[in-house]
């Protein structure tokens, strides 16, 4: 109930950016915790995403953000907790059913299909357009609906007249704006995006905020990013991890002027960047 | 993006993915083979009979191959249990068919292929949960489980196997259509169902399922990610190359007219799965073409010394760390234009 507060003061704070009127949490985590063995990678997490909002998690290596992304996602499965999202807890579920609720994410290491074409990388992402894929003798590129998804993410992200490259033959930050487009192809209905920015020059990021400032007005996003200056420029509201717990919560600027988050990662992190 | 750049798109011609110059090639190989009936006994007088059927055999031995690289080379299933699959299609015709008669193939094939999609949808329950060397060493498992209950079981002849007198009977209300008992009739058969099968395979790759399984050969854990089950896609390829295998059995037992359990043997898993990595992994053609090249050098060597197997071992040796791609590799590097020769070469270089 804490972060539901926060989010009302943020509205007030905050008439300049686009925010929804009545906080409608599209995503809700309670108490979401994963242990491996001994240690507590991720411990008793609440957070609040709500619609039209991007919230970004930030916090230093080893906090337990991939690790939060992993979890949401279904990629692994909580020790403890839930995650309320369309209307169901889907802590637990595996990470195929998570994707078809509708959860697009992307990764913290480039993981496309390096041997494939932009085109064919795009493609597979966007046949989920299909309730199953179990169709084996229609020519998959006569499929109109799967064909339009392709060609709309590839023009969001810029990489229309790439499509034909194969992955591999291409540079780190186009590879990273395919990973974008490989999530935009599946229409997805909340975006879980792991570090978009990394490994970016400073020309590229510049490009994936643009598109993420885009992108924020149709999704509800949650975003793990280090690159501070973008993470100001995009969210709503914010969630700074440290060793696995949430430190603070809230709107941007209310958890830019905490004293406690200042000591322990902000301060410090200017100085190590 | 402010120009409106036409999106260009893969027609259908594109996303067959053989470029045109090597198709032709792969054409021309074709054709050849295909008219061997014709100018053989010209051009091997007294041996044209033995290569016929040599032919015969490769060509089954290539669908096998071509069932085995469905598995491997796009779903990334590294099996070496596959020929226990081709053993099981000859030894569902040895038993399903009456002992001195001809077999009908309109009931012992679809029972046949019915009998090994079923137990390949047992074994691939079983197995496809696993991955990488697990996967391997499950396969070969149930591979040598199937050999030896072959090997020690009485109604199956045993390790000396069991045999089937007449060919199969291909008729419709009691015509014969055609007598698969002469040769040259078996060799359109199979070849009619060699091609078939490289057809219906490519098909099967141009489809939204071909285009998953190979997502997974590549990466299944992204493909999880966007919300595809791996384990249901690979176990419907599974079974769908077993099949494939059985049929390939079916043919080589109708051919030879006996079946043995070292049809099922790991040997031969291993021997079509070298045909495989030798032809180019992942291509299809290139399973043809490892079948007919290891084929082919085998006899050629055997016929010429009797350490044919010491050789035979070093050429594969050499043909694999100088042929990445394998013999299909080689033949499209080679036919393709000369203006994308190098930088097809540079990419080559740049996927390893």
């Amino acid at each position: 109930m804490k972060t539901v507060a926060k989010a009302d003061i943020r509205r007030m704070q905050h008439a300049s950016k686009p925010a929804p009127a009545v906080a409608e949490p599209v995503m809700r985590v309670e108490g979401l915790t994963k242990s491996f063995g001994g240690l507590t990678a991720v411990a008793h997490v609440d957070l609040i995403v709500n619609a039209g909002e991007a919230h970004a998690v930030i916090g230093p290596n080893g906090a337990g953000k991939s690790t939060l992304v992993n979890l949401l996602t279904g990629h692994l499965k909580p020790s403890a907790g839930h995650i309320h999202f369309g209307g169901r807890d889907i802590a637990g579920l595996p990470a195929h059913k998570v994707a078809r609720l509708g959860i697009g994410r992307s990764y913290q290491k480039t993981n496309v299909f390096a041997p494939l074409t932009v085109w064919e990388n795009v493609w597979l992402t966007g046949q989920t357009a299909l309730p199953h894929a179990m169709r084996f003798l229609r020519p998959a590129h006569t499929l109109k609906a799967v064909r339009e998804r392709v060609e709309e993410a590839l023009e969001l992200v810029g990489l229309t007249d790439r499509a034909h490259t194969p992955a591999a033959a291409m540079s780190h930050g186009e590879q990273r704006q395919l990973e974008l487009a490989m999530v935009l192809a599946t229409k997805p209905r909340f975006l879980a995006l792991d570090e978009p920015m990394a490994g970016m020059g400073p020309e590229e990021s510049e490009k994936v905020v643009e598109l993420l400032l885009e992108l924020r007005k149709t999704y509800p996003v949650l975003l793990v990013e280090h690159d501070m200056d973008a993470v100001f420029s995009i969210a709503h509201t914010l969630t700074v991890m440290v060793n696995g717990r949430v430190l603070e919560s809230g709107p941007v600027d209310q958890v830019r002027e905490s004293k406690a988050v200042q000591e322990a990662y902000l301060g410090e992190g200017d100085e190590e960047y | 993006m402010t120009t409106a750049a036409p999106v260009s798109r893969p027609t259908g011609a594109a996303a067959w993915s053989v470029p045109s110059r090597f198709a032709l090639l792969l054409l021309a190989l074709a054709a050849v083979l295909a008219f061997y009936p014709l100018y053989g006994e010209a051009l091997f007088p007294g041996q044209h009979d033995y290569f016929l059927q040599k032919l015969t055999a490769i060509m089954i031995l290539a669908m096998l191959a071509m069932s085995l690289d469905l598995l491997v080379g796009i779903g990334g299933m590294v099996s070496l249990g596959h020929a226990a699959f081709f053993g099981l299609g000859g030894y569902a015709l040895a038993l399903l068919g009456p002992e001195y008669e001809a077999a009908n193939l309109w009931t012992t094939l679809p029972m046949t292929l019915g009998a090994v999609g079923l137990a390949a949808l047992v074994i691939g329950a079983l197995s496809i949960r696993t991955g990488g060397i697990y996967f391997i060493m499950i396969t070969l498992a149930f591979g040598q489980m199937f050999y030896y209950v072959f090997n020690d079981a009485a109604f199956a002849g045993g390790s000396d196997g069991t045999y089937i007198y007449v060919r199969p009977a291909v008729a419709v209300f009691g015509v014969a259509l055609i007598d698969l008992g002469d040769a040259v009739t078996f060799f359109y058969v199979v070849f009619a169902a060699m091609m078939g099968t490289y057809v219906f395979l490519r098909v099967l790759l141009a489809s939204p399922f071909g285009k998953v399984l190979r997502g997974i050969g590549i990466n299944p854990q992204r493909v999880r990610g966007v919300g595809y089950n791996p384990d249901a896609y690979k176990l419907v390829a599974f079974v769908i190359g077993a099949m494939l295998a059985g049929l390939a059995g079916y043919l080589s037992a109708a051919q030879f007219g006996f079946v043995n359990p070292s049809m099922m043997s790991w040997h031969h898993s291993g021997t079509v799965l070298v045909m495989v990595i030798l032809g180019g992994l992942g291509t299809l053609h290139g399973a043809i073409l490892g079948a007919f090249a290891l084929e082919i050098l085998h006899a050629v060597i055997e016929a010429r010394t009797e350490h044919w197997l010491l050789v035979l071992g070093g050429l594969i040796i050499v043909m694999v760390l100088t042929l990445p791609k394998g013999i299909a590799g080689l033949l499209e590097r080679i036919t393709a234009p000369r203006a994308n020769r190098a930088r097809t070469g540079h990419e080559d270089r740049g996927e390893s």
